[in-house]
């Protein structure tokens, strides 16, 4: 996207336009901000028709963009968190789990689905962003654990969509320790020579993707996904200089060698789908 | 060199100092003196140290003069051979390892090193290894197993590097390797936390038959001062943090995130490192025989079984 063309842009009237709309069925996106009906963002698998730019969503969307019919069984949907350290900070840890069920309506920072894709039964594990920052913590760790042992039971892929700041400080051994609880059910996924693709989506960072993130037979991401171990303002801080154009992006994870493919997440079905039946075949 | 509490203890050790120094150019005879002040300081520090606070801890397990991975081998290890390099991109100073005989049993060792003097402080990168550390340790690893020789890892870092060629080299994915493959380890496999164990950073060579930690180390998801910065939004809050955290050897003995915890002489590792030295040894070698016990299969089902079983949910 062009800078003037942008600048063209912000003198027509699709912001006038939006005004006079009410709020919720129109999206304009931050990239380029053309304004879109809600309706047609979606069904552009909520990428931007312009500029291609592709907006964080949860795993209702995924799992709706995945599964057959958008049918699918959801697994260990109860399962939540505990306080084994009664954490506090500015508030008690428990306090900031309920508020983020309230303001989010999920238990916590991944769901697990189970179900048909393109006819083939896959396990999706799929991170939500909107809960304390998609943070891992004993029920993200656990939930994935399960996600795994149900698909070497089911003899069928496991798909991992990650969307994380990193470990949940709040729950710190324990937090840490789900880096290799994850990472010994994946020893065992290869064991039953089970396919893995681990999809990393905007932002995947910290301790997801120095464990389960990349560590799918196939790594692969959205376009334009920050990816990265450490964030930007730390790698910034640490080199005491701006840090260059691109860093840390899907692309730039692509040219060093870290990704097999990005995807774009309007064809994310059928290359998903496409590889994991040549691996049947 | 005295930590900000153990100031009263330096007091009286001058103290002592002074008193023995008079007694000698005055040929005064002191020695009912030296003896009570001895036992007073005795007292002092059995005090302060049976009362530490997680930060006084954490203060502890970074002291300059503790012992760094390489003195542990020098101290436990009759011969000691230092292989170096990732065999792909460079050898990575913050991490070292090699073949170590202890007694008649040879060892797979290896750990993050930090620097002492500013120098080397540098070239060890402060204890914070680039993945071409963790690319070592892990071909090291895979050494040992060809070899069928047991493995020891020392952790001491404040976390991975954050650099810029970290991030190019992929610090995350040289991390998670080692994770998923160190528990496919053949071999015995027996971790100790020796200073700090920050993070990824100290979990990338921590997955083992045996994590232990040594009494004054810390081992957490985050540093106090990073923690506090990001739920405090400032640095000072790092004695809160600390305590939060719960990072202490006991606090992670007691949420069973460790299997054990390895005793220090009085004050810490530094004040008699020869008895540390010893004592690991002693240990190395009782957890080895332990270990011998149960075939491969058995010791990477059991090593799975026990991180599977970390964290705590609850079934809503
Ligand atoms: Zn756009």
């Amino acid at each position: 996207m062009s800078w003037f063309k942008r600048t063209e842009k912000g003198i027509t009237t699709p912001t006038e336009e939006k005004r006079e709309v009410p709020d919720g069925l129109w999206y304009q996106c931050p990239e380029c901000k053309k304004v879109v009906p809600t309706k047609e963002h979606a069904e552009h698998a909520y990428t931007c028709s312009e500029c291609n730019y592709h907006a964080r969503i949860g795993s209702k969307e995924y799992f709706e963009l995945l599964f057959d019919n958008q049918h699918f069984t959801e697994l260990d949907e109860n399962l939540v968190s505990s306080d084994p350290l009664t954490f506090k900070d500015s508030q008690p840890y428990p306090n900031r789990i309920v508020a983020a069920q309230k303001k989010t309506g999920l238990k916590d920072a991944v769901r697990t689905g189970f179900g048909k894709m393109d006819g083939m039964n896959v396990v999706i594990c799929c991170m939500d962003f909107a809960f304390v920052g998609g943070s891992m913590g004993s029920v993200v760790g656990e939930k994935i654990a399960r996600g795994i042992d149900h698909a070497r039971k089911k003899k069928c892929p496991f798909i991992m969509i990650s969307k994380s700041g990193g470990a949940r400080m709040m729950e710190a051994g324990f937090s840490l320790m789900q880096m290799a609880k994850t990472s010994a059910k994946l020893a065992l996924l290869d064991q039953d020579g089970l396919p893995y693709i681990s999809l990393m989506t905007d932002p995947t960072t910290g301790g997801v993707t120095a464990s389960y993130a990349m560590l799918g037979d196939f790594n692969i991401a959205e376009p334009g996904s920050l990816i990265g171990f450490a964030g930007p303002r730390v790698v910034k801080e640490t080199i005491g200089k701006d840090l260059p154009a691109g860093f840390q992006t899907a692309e730039f994870l692509l040219e060093h060698g870290f990704l097999d493919f990005i995807v774009d997440r309007k064809e994310m079905k059928k290359r998903l789908s496409d590889l994991l039946h040549m691996l049947s075949k | 060199m005295y930590l900000d509490f153990e100031k009263p203890i330096g007091d009286l050790e001058t103290k002592l100092a002074e008193m023995k120094q008079v007694a000698e150019e005055s040929e005064v005879d002191v020695t009912k003196e030296v003896k009570s002040l001895e036992a007073k300081i005795l007292e002092l520090k059995k005090d302060i140290y049976s009362n530490l606070t997680r930060w006084q801890r954490v203060q502890l397990s970074r002291h300059p003069e503790r012992p760094y991975t390489l003195d542990y081998i020098q101290g436990m290890c009759d011969t000691f051979i230092e292989l170096h390099g990732d065999r792909a991109v460079k050898d990575d100073m913050a991490m070292v390892g090699g073949f170590g005989t202890i007694g008649e049993q040879t060892f797979m060792i290896i750990g993050h090193q930090k620097g002492r003097k500013t120098k080397e402080r540098q070239v060890r990168n402060f204890g914070m290894a680039n993945p071409d550390g963790y690319r070592k340790a892990l071909r090291l690893m895979k050494l040992a197993e060809k070899f069928n020789k047991p493995i020891v890892t020392l952790i001491d870092t404040p976390g991975a590097y954050p650099g810029l060629e970290a991030e190019e080299r992929g610090q995350a994915e040289a991390i998670a390797r080692n994770l998923k493959e160190m528990f496919m380890l053949k071999v015995p496999v027996i971790c100790i936390i020796i200073g700090e164990g920050a993070s990824g950073g100290a979990l990338g060579i921590a997955i083992g038959d045996k994590v232990m930690m040594l009494e004054n180390t810390w081992y957490s998801v985050i540093s106090p001062e990073s923690c506090s910065s990001i739920l405090w939004r400032s640095w000072d809050y790092k004695e809160l943090a600390a305590e939060a955290l719960k990072l202490t050897a006991e606090d992670m003995l007691q949420h069973g995130l460790i299997d054990g915890i390895i005793g220090e002489p009085l004050g810490g590792a530094h004040q008699d490192p020869s008895w540390m030295y010893q004592t690991l040894k002693d240990e190395l070698s009782k957890m080895l025989l332990e270990l011998n016990e149960l075939s491969a299969k058995e010791r990477i089902a059991k090593r799975i079984e026990k991180f599977a079983s970390m964290g705590v949910t609850v079934e809503g």
